[in-house]
């Protein structure tokens, strides 16, 4: 049985508190015992502009974002404009009745809930900016959701704002009568959101998981410069390192940023930093810089769509062959591209193990759909976790060869103070380091930086993963958020399944060609113009997949899209 | 103890015969025996560029890192372990064309790092280009009609930016170099010494010659404490008219002091393991 998923949708204008209602709905939602994924749109702007919080509920697992709507908040009247045509069969639509809002050419079977919202907000007190409080009391009445438990989250909220605590509540309860008063006859037919207590979960997007990821990896030094979607990685560093002792420096550009964490990674500690693929062009001499001197750092990569500033607040998975490629000549280094916040968590842990053990840049890719979108998970396990730093050492060697030759590629490494000397070259060095064109040593120091990447594939390159029946009719291939909503959709079908892939570089070739070669049916899917993945699978192993699906305008893969694509291919 | 000998690598110097970078580079190796700088305590970030190559004549542990970016490394490094004295190796064209954005926020941060400018007025390395250094109307390989830009006052360019200890030295006067460079080092804070650098090769204005016959130094009475005299004096330049010696002073907090996360120690003294999280996971419930 599929899983069954309620699609609350908050619209408005930017600065009427839609982030806000809709994340408190959400964490109202996972402490009722209910999983959510949170979709959020939004443009560039600080105040005007759309806005829309979609919020998936479900008894069962939630990933993606769906394109129709059971339940909509509309506050302002571009909401019903924008969303009419994407309600689902007996949708709610909740709009304030006493304003000028129009509810024309809406389908015959929405149910209306008109609720002087406003009227409502003044009436506390609170004039205009109570409003999405009102609205989200009126969406907890209708599903009967337990007021006790949505208090407490707003106390927790607010516990530090007194006034704004007590309206909220007030706007709250307000609200919850006024839907229980009021649409008796409705209610019923409402999705209920009674507290039925499962394992407690966190909720976190992935700019969250990320941050906690690098923070119990032992990180120690960060250089972030801000810009979207990665901008919540920087605010949540400069929140923690007081607490665990690290330092974050908002530096004066990403060039900076780099090269900052690699000398703080040269000096011996954790390091990162993170951009988006704008910051990340000004990130590709110090991506080559920390290859060649093979210090450790871990970037992590936020995508959006392009070039130069292009859609700044939207998806894109439109940096991958970038990321595979930049800086002149060739370096090893280690690409993982995450599907979804659980999988970034880890993944940034473990970039952080192998940059100590490669001595070598590893990037972490993200699309801004993990990055800014909240979903329910369980709580992170990192008791497994041990902090490696690899050939690191400290110990007194009056010879001692940085950048020694070695069979694996990785050689004795240590730092500036514990009495050893060696120079972290950006010129093509010798074992110490001392700038060196020979032919032998320059044809031995790159032989050595590259069989890393041998090292990496005979230890550590993980198998990609395949979801659901290994014998389908129909194989869907892809990479990123694009995950989320393709599981969504697959628990509908018992003979199609999804390859999806994690490591970029080095690249899992032999299991890759056994799985696309054993297909019945293959088709991709990607957030960018060329089909980035398609490339690169044809490039490794020789295979064209020509069926592609790319969209490139900033808008994910809903579920139901999934639906149509596999739909499509299985009546052909 | 520090020696010459324990500075020395088997590398030989591959400067050209006269070229300013050998009193540099004895002047700073003066004051590291002088004051026990090694690798227990010293660590050296370079750009690129003719001065870059000193880091395979000294025995002390480098980061020759990229053209324009060695202040973010030396930031970076010096924010990482706050025991060592971390200098910095940078040319004009390395610290004031690519590296301009960097010298303006890391001088406002006031890093407690030491900057060395090898200033010879051009691109060497590359065989004599001009730099943001070079004067107005000076023909170099890139300018055959006249330099059409004007140029930058490192000296101004450092007290306006936030620098927090400004001196001039003529690379020559190893004496004198010796002495500033130490009291930089000393100084807390963002300290930079501009020091005139004879080009013998590509340099035909602004030789030993020149320099011999055009510095003087700062009077005794001169109170480097004061700032606006501190601008008037470094815009001297000339003709008999080259001041020499430490224009600027101010006792200001470091960056490196703002981090109470670096009160105790330095950072990459602080254990790593983090096994205790629950606090911050469970905010996320």
């Amino acid at each position: 049985m599929p899983t069954k998923v309620y699609k609350l949708k908050i619209a408005g204008q930017a600065g009427q508190g839609i982030k806000s209602s809709g994340l408190t709905f959400a964490r109202f939602a996972t402490r009722s015992g209910f999983n959510i994924y949170n979709y959020f749109e939004y443009p560039s702007l600080i105040r005007g502009g759309h806005n829309v919080m979609q919020i998936n509920i479900s008894d069962g697992e939630v990933s993606g974002p769906s394109k129709l709507t059971d339940f909509l908040v509309a506050l302002n009247q571009e909401s019903i404009h924008k969303h009419k045509n994407s309600l689902s069969e007996g949708a709610f639509v909740l709009y304030d009745g006493a304003s000028k809002i129009k509810v024309e050419s809406l389908p015959n079977s929405v149910k209306l809930l008109s609720v002087p919202l406003s009227k409502m907000a003044h009436e506390i007190g609170g004039q205009d900016i109570l409003i999405n409080m009102v609205a989200l009391g009126v969406v907890a009445g209708m599903m009967q959701g337990d007021m006790t438990v949505l208090q407490t989250l707003v106390e927790e909220e607010y516990h530090d704002k007194p006034e704004i605590l007590k309206a909220d509540i007030l706007a709250i309860e307000h609200g919850y009568k006024y839907a229980q008063e009021n649409f008796k006859d409705l209610i019923e037919s409402c999705f209920k959101l009674q507290n039925h207590k499962k394992e407690s979960r966190m909720i976190l997007n992935g700019s969250d998981s990320v941050s906690l990821a690098a923070v119990a990896s032992g990180l120690q030094f960060s250089a972030i410069y801000p810009m979207s979607p990665i901008t919540g990685v920087l605010s949540n560093l400069a929140k923690l390192q007081t607490e665990f002792k690290f330092i974050f420096k908002q530096p004066e550009d990403e060039i900076s940023a780099i090269v900052m964490a690699i000398g703080a990674s040269f000096a011996g500690a954790r390091s990162m930093t993170a951009t988006s693929g704008g910051g990340f062009c000004l990130m590709t001499e110090g991506y080559g810089l920390a290859g060649i001197t093979e210090t450790p750092l871990v970037i992590i990569e936020g995508m959006r769509p392009g070039p130069a500033t292009g859609l700044p607040t939207w998806n894109s998975q439109g940096d991958l062959l970038f990321v595979l490629n930049a800086h002149q000549d060739e370096f090893p280094r280690l690409v993982l591209a995450a599907g979804d916040l659980t999988e970034a968590f880890y993944m940034t842990m473990e970039a952080f193990y192998l940059a100590d053990k490669y001595q070598t840049p590893v990037v972490v890719l993200l699309d801004k759909n993990i990055l800014e979108h909240e979903q329910s998970v369980p709580k992170f396990d990192i008791s497994d976790y041990r902090i490696d730093r690899g050939k690191m050492t400290t110990e007194f060697s009056p010879e001692f060869k940085r950048f020694l030759i070695t069979e694996d590629g990785i050689s004795p490494r240590t730092i500036p103070g514990v009495g050893n000397f060696f120079i972290a070259n950006s010129d093509e060095h010798d074992e110490k380091g001392f700038s060196n064109e020979e032919i032998e040593n320059r044809n031995n120091q790159m032989n050595k930086r590259m069989r890393k990447l041998q090292t990496f594939i005979k230890n550590d390159l993980p198998k990609p993963t395949i979801y659901g029946n290994e014998n389908a009719d129909l194989t869907i291939v892809s990479w990123g958020s694009n995950k989320g909503s393709i599981i969504q959709a697959l628990e509908e079908y018992t003979n199609v399944n999804y390859l999806h892939l994690t490591w970029m570089n080095p690249f899992p070739v032999d299991e890759i060609i056994n799985i696309l070669k054993n297909a019945k049916k293959l088709v991709i899917l990607e957030c960018n113009y060329s089909g980035q993945l398609a490339i690169l699978i044809r490039q490794h192993t020789g295979i064209d997949i020509t069926d592609k699906i790319l969209k490139f305008d900033g808008r994910p893969f809903f579920v139901e899209d999934i639906k149509d694509i596999i739909n499509e291919r299985l009546k052909k | 103890m520090t020696t010459m000998a324990d500075l020395a690598t088997p590398i030989m110097p591959n400067w050209c015969p006269g070229c300013g970078n050998f009193t540099i580079w004895l002047s700073f190796k003066n004051a590291a025996i002088e004051n026990g700088w090694d690798n227990t305590n010293t660590s050296i970030i370079a750009g690129i560029g003719c001065h870059g190559h000193l880091v395979n004549f000294t025995k002390l542990t480098s980061f020759e890192g990229l053209h324009g970016r060695p202040l973010p490394l030396a930031s970076g490094v010096k924010l990482a372990n706050t025991r060592l004295n971390v200098f910095v190796f940078t040319g004009d064209g390395d610290c004031f064309g690519e590296g301009g954005n960097h010298f303006i926020h890391a001088a406002r941060r006031n890093h407690d790092i030491t900057i060395m400018l090898h200033d010879n007025g051009l691109y060497a390395l590359t065989t004599g280009q001009a730099s943001p250094l070079t004067e107005h109307e000076v023909k170099t390989k890139s300018t055959p009609t006249g330099n059409p830009d004007n140029p930058i006052n490192p000296l101004v360019m450092a007290i306006a930016s936030g620098a927090t200890f400004v001196a001039r030295a003529y690379g020559s006067d190893v004496k004198q170099l010796t002495e500033i460079i130490k009291k930089a080092n000393e100084h807390k804070g963002f300290a930079i010494i501009d020091i005139l650098q004879p080009c013998e090769t590509y340099n035909k204005i602004l030789t030993h010659q020149f320099y011999q016959d055009n510095v003087y130094y700062l009077e005794d009475s001169y109170d480097p404490k004061n700032k606006t005299k501190a601008f008037e004096r470094a815009h001297e330049f000339g003709e008999k008219k080259i001041p020499l010696g430490i224009f600027y002073i101010e006792e200001k907090p470091t960056l490196e002091s703002h981090y109470v996360q670096l009160e105790s120690k330095p950072l990459i003294d602080i254990p790593l393991d983090r096994k205790n999280m629950d606090n911050v996971f469970n905010k996320y419930l």
